[in-house]
């Protein structure tokens, strides 16, 4: 146990320190949440239409750009290669990380969600149920967007192909995440979607640390 | 011809474009294939061989 | 040390499935099969598509248009067999490191990709006179074009991780945890569509008389023979592959001075 806190606390430690990345992210989620209303034009009833989509699609599109500093830093330097001779497993590792990511960098966004709530003209309603949605759904994201980063982690510019393999995996995500805050016509709609977030979430972050690992060590041979 | 009734074009193009399909996949598959015996062939020009294949029997592929 | 008979040979592992593991055994293994299958995908797209043309009436519903599924159909079918059999070697790969499964993958990709994209044209040219829209977001559909990417995706993966040995695990993990993630992808996409279209009915050959299942039977068995003489050939293709550059690498490496006994 202790083992494992201490990789959440180095991990978080050396993202604070190296400053800016969460900022970038904050800044490119709250990006997102500009240009969309901007292209599709400042209809008010239109843009509280699409509030949802354009927030999960600009959470989505924000964890996709964090990715890169999920391994390859610590490949780079041989980190990995050391973790691989940890005192817990690499599973573990892999889960520790999992929390880590989620925690800067999808905390950072549910915190600026109200700020995108007026951009997008939502009411508070809705404001609500998006934040818990993200709440349910990001560590889906956070976890299938883990292991896209480590599939492409001994590539060169494997940056590029991590988003591409991920955003497949992503859409039961985006589906569910997007009916949660608003519901389709009929009741039961809403909680169902949340439910089946709530399961997406536990399953992926249950299952991708096994296959992180395994690519892990895969990258290592 | 047949008559393929009023939605012909749709039918046609379908045929059309999976033929064009299927027909590059077995070009490029045989295309590939060749351009691999013939790498395999040149390095053999060049005195290169495998270890296995230092005898005269290497016609099996 | 001569090539010997794989058959015969008692030196060699009984085993038919770790005989073929062996590059050059499975070659000349494989060798014997392309011409038989070949001739079989001829032979049954002649007949298919002369029943498709000749020999079936116009559906009552839909018209002409029927003969589009005669190539729609088989399409969908190998999109989703071709994930299957890579899942399964992807296994292959990771349980038993067996080298065939590594090339059974490999080839098996773009061919997935390309025939995924001919059930997505197709499908879409089905659905213009149909339904009046080139394209429709039906549950079906959405999971197929969601299937494309996916083949487009490893496309990618296996071109970038082009010649190193470590590659073929890392993208058969990604190859697995994409074909878990199909069915939650179906799921949810055909959840999605309910909701949103609850009143669409679609004509889905749910009854289908003999004159149309017929052909249709003998285009999913061609196209079914196509692939798998596509496929074989493609196995060939990277052993050879695999051959060519790693007598390039220790050539080059023997060149320059050092000598490498190892290939990879």
């Amino acid at each position: 146990m202790e083992a494992f806190m201490a990789i959440i606390v180095r991990d978080i430690r050396l993202t604070l320190r190296s400053g800016g990345s969460t900022i970038t992210l904050l800044a490119f989620f709250l990006s997102v949440g500009v240009i969309i209303p901007i292209a599709v034009g400042p209809d008010k009833e239109t843009l509280a239409r699409l509030a949802p989509a354009i927030i999960w699609i600009a959470a989505l599109l924000s964890t996709l750009l964090g990715l890169d500093r999920l391994f390859v830093a610590d490949h780079e330097d041989g980190t990995n290669a050391s973790l691989h001779h940890a005192s817990i497993s690499l599973e573990a590792i892999s889960f520790a990380k999992l929390i880590v990511h989620w925690l800067v960098s999808a905390l950072p966004l549910i915190v600026a969600t109200p700020f995108m709530a007026i951009m997008l003209i939502m009411d508070m309603p809705t404001l609500l149920r998006t934040i818990a949605a993200l709440m349910l759904g990001t560590p889906a994201l956070v976890a299938l967007g883990a292991f896209g980063a480590s599939i492409a982690v001994t590539l060169k510019r494997g940056g590029v192909l991590a988003p591409i393999l991920i955003m497949p995996l992503a859409v039961p995500v985006l589906i569910f995440g997007v009916s949660a805050i608003s519901p389709a016509p009929g009741s039961g709609t809403s909680e169902a979607a949340f439910m089946f977030l709530g399961a997406l979430s536990l399953l992926a972050f249950a299952f991708t640390p096994f296959a992180i690992a395994l690519a892990l060590r895969a990258a290592h041979e | 011809m047949i008559d393929l009734g009023p939605h012909a074009v749709f039918i046609v193009s379908s045929y059309l474009g999976a033929a064009l399909v299927i027909l590059a996949l077995i070009l490029w598959t045989a295309l590939s294939s060749h351009q691999q015996k013939r790498r395999l062939a040149e390095l053999e020009k060049r005195g290169i061989y495998r270890r296995s294949e230092t005898t005269s029997n290497r016609k099996e592929e | 040390m001569n090539k010997s008979n794989p058959m015969t040979d008692t030196s060699l592992p009984a085993n038919w499935f770790s005989r073929l593991a062996h590059p050059g055994v499975f070659l000349s293994w494989s060798r014997n099969w392309i011409a038989p299958l070949a001739a079989l995908t001829i032979i049954l797209f002649t007949i298919g598509l002369w029943y498709s043309f000749f020999n079936s009436p116009p559906d009552y519903q839909m018209g002409e248009t029927v003969r589009i599924m005669y190539i729609h159909v088989p399409s969908a079918w190998l999109s989703q067999m071709i994930y299957t059999l890579m899942a399964v070697s992807a296994i292959g790969t990771l349980v038993w490191r067996h080298p065939m499964a590594d090339m059974s993958m490999k080839a098996a990709a773009p061919l997935g990709a390309a025939f995924t994209a001919v059930a997505l044209f197709t499908g879409a040219l089905w659905g213009r006179p149909t339904w009046g829209t080139f394209w429709e977001w039906d549950g079906r559909m959405t999971s197929t074009l969601v299937l494309f990417l996916m083949y487009l995706g490893l496309v990618a993966l296996w071109r970038t991780f082009e010649g190193q040995a470590r590659g073929t695990r890392i993208i058969a993990i990604f190859t697995l945890v994409g074909a878990l993630n199909i069915p939650i992808i179906k799921f949810s996409v055909d959840w999605w569509n309910t909701l949103h279209q609850p009143s669409i009915i679609k004509a889905d050959g749910l009854s289908m008389p003999a004159s149309i299942y017929t052909p249709l039977l003998i285009m999913v068995v061609a196209f079914t023979a196509l692939f798998f003489t596509l496929h074989l050939v493609g196995m060939r293709t990277e052993i050879l592959r695999h051959r060519a550059n790693s007598l390039e690498r220790r050539h080059v490496s023997a060149r320059n001075g050092t000598s490498s006994g190892t290939t990879s």
